[in-house]
């Protein structure tokens, strides 16, 4: 065992090398988080500490739309692809294998497409065939539904093929309707697939700025698309709180994270527990 | 009235066939007919005998080729120190690794632009280089936990036992390590390798003008040419199916992974 340690590379190696990526990965993030607490318009002059960046950005009516308007987009579409890619999970589950072997193959597509793609053929069938416009927001809602509802779909789908099928047959033999013994029986069962189908959703619709961008009514931004139009030659107002976006966005994934491990590490400390 | 578990499927089987399968054959349809609805195959021809969509096709290639070699260059070894550290905390230092995937990416590439302008003065003048960089930092996340996945259930067993059986170091990590990691290098390869194709944003903001597969779309969509861009659409689909094909469909338990 000795020998197959030694002959590893240096301990010290591994640690820089890791350290190094992390360097990388977060410099850029952190060296803005701290440019956004001063009134520098360049990286580079530090100048006074300031909190204008985090005023403009809460107050200027611009940014505080089209960040509400992303959250409230997140939201929305993560809550209709989790009712429908959940539902869709649970039928395609029970029903004969010809048609759910057809669902999960469609299912697959958008999971496997270019997001440009996707976006851009929602955009022609919905806008240029139906004339639906994308002022009545159904484009874009459509567009980021169809993003997220597959990975809904896949994140319950293991947990409806864990269950153990006798429950539900119980249930109905002693006199529960199949809708009671669906809602009281099946839904409690896979509820972590449908929780991390939920936050896979939002983080999807986030993130996204393809489908956005071919759906999207001309006067609505979100985020991703704001910055990117903002970094072709905005105001530096405009361009410095943009920074402070970036460091509140940072603090707010850091906390959510850390929430979610200090939570598995105590549901895990209680199974230790119980088995002792 | 009779309630079945089957019927539950049939909003979603309705909302896929909508906006999955019927946006496909209006694309499908679009590609291969001229503004008048006359059937052509000009937009495809066209795109093959052009020097600038072949030249934007082999630009595309070489730019997603480099961005994974250096994604997995930079990964693999991550992956593999970490999931085979005995260290209690490695679950945090992974999740270090990973969470910048849930900031979003146009900020990261906000500040990534800034700290390239510091480093290089004018952005413009490495356009290949940046787009690199900018690609991996934005997609390598996306490859490290794939690999970190796959090597940390890696069987320890199977190394002590080649060992044991006289394998030097390297010969074990050649014939029993990466075999073994295949998967989970397939999965990462395609996280990052179809994206690197059709994300013309990272380009944009950093100053690239050259143009990748995804912004030939873009400037089809931008000049209402919905002929053109389904063309280029199809071929991008065509491609993707292949390389799907080749690396086994991995693709999900990647992007879907992260928070199972």
């Amino acid at each position: 065992m000795n020998k197959t340690v030694s002959r590893t590379p240096g301990r010290t190696w591994r640690i820089v090398f890791l350290i190094a990526l992390l360097a990388f990965l977060y410099l850029p993030i952190l060296i803005l988080a701290v440019y956004s607490f001063t009134t520098s318009t360049q990286i580079g002059a530090i100048r006074g500490f300031s909190l204008q960046n985090y005023v403009t950005l809460f107050t200027m009516p611009d940014l505080r739309n089209m960040i509400l308007g992303t959250i409230v987009l997140a939201f929305g579409s993560a809550l209709i692809a989790t009712v429908l890619g959940t539902l869709g999970a649970i039928g395609s589950f029970y029903s004969k294998s010809r048609f759910s072997g057809a669902m999960n193959a469609i299912n697959q597509i958008p999971v496997v497409n270019a997001d440009v793609v996707t976006g851009f053929s929602l955009c022609i069938l919905l806008v240029v065939v139906l004339h639906i416009s994308k002022d009545t927001y159904f484009p874009l809602v459509a567009g980021h539904v169809t993003l997220c509802a597959p990975f809904v779909y896949l994140s319950v789908m293991p947990r409806i093929k864990q269950m153990d099928p006798s429950i539900y047959e119980a249930a109905l033999d002693l006199g529960a309707t199949p809708f009671r013994a669906l809602t009281k029986i099946v839904i409690p069962q896979i509820v972590p697939g449908i929780l991390s189908g939920f936050a896979l959703a939002i983080t999807l619709s986030l993130d996204d700025y393809f489908i956005a961008t071919y759906t999207k009514p001309a006067t609505f931004d979100t985020i991703s698309t704001y910055v990117v139009n903002a970094t072709k030659g905005a105001q530096t107002t405009i361009k410095t709180a943009l920074w402070a976006l970036s460091t509140v966005i940072f603090l707010i994934v850091v906390l959510v994270v850390l929430g979610m491990n200090i939570r598995a590490m105590r549901a895990e400390k209680a199974v230790k527990r119980e088995h002792i | 009235m009779h309630f079945s578990r089957k019927s539950l499927g049939i909003p979603y089987a309705v909302f896929l066939l909508v906006f999955v399968v019927l946006p496909l054959l209006v694309l499908v349809f679009y590609a291969f007919t001229n503004g008048q609805g006359q059937f052509t195959i000009s937009n495809f021809t066209g795109f093959f005998t052009d020097p600038n969509t072949l030249g934007t096709l082999f630009y595309s290639l070489l730019l997603a080729a480099v961005t994974t070699a250096v994604c997995l260059t930079l990964a693999y070894p991550t992956a593999y120190i970490l999931g085979t550290s005995k260290l209690k905390s490695r679950s945090v230092i992974v999740m270090l690794f990973v969470l910048p995937m849930w900031i979003n990416f146009s900020l990261r590439i906000t500040a990534l632009k800034e700290i390239l302008t510091i480093l290089e003065g004018n952005l413009a003048m490495y356009p290949f280089l940046n787009a690199v960089i900018g690609m991996t930092y934005d997609f390598l996340p996306f490859m490290i936990l794939p690999l970190y996945t796959t090597i940390s259930r890696l069987d320890g067993a199977l190394t002590e036992a080649a060992m044991d059986l006289g394998a030097d170091r390297t010969r074990t990590f050649l014939e029993v390590v990466l075999p073994l990691s295949l998967p989970g290098i397939l999965s990462g390869v395609s996280m990052v390798f179809l994206p690197a194709m059709t994300n013309y944003v990272v380009l944009d903001m950093l100053y690239n003008s050259t143009y990748i597969m995804g912004s030939l779309i873009g400037s089809y969509f931008s000049a209402y040419d919905w002929h053109g861009g389904s063309m280029i659409s199809l071929i991008l689909l065509a491609l993707i199916c292949i390389f799907t094909l080749l690396t086994g469909g991995s693709e999900e338990t990647a992007r879907g992974g992260a928070l199972l």
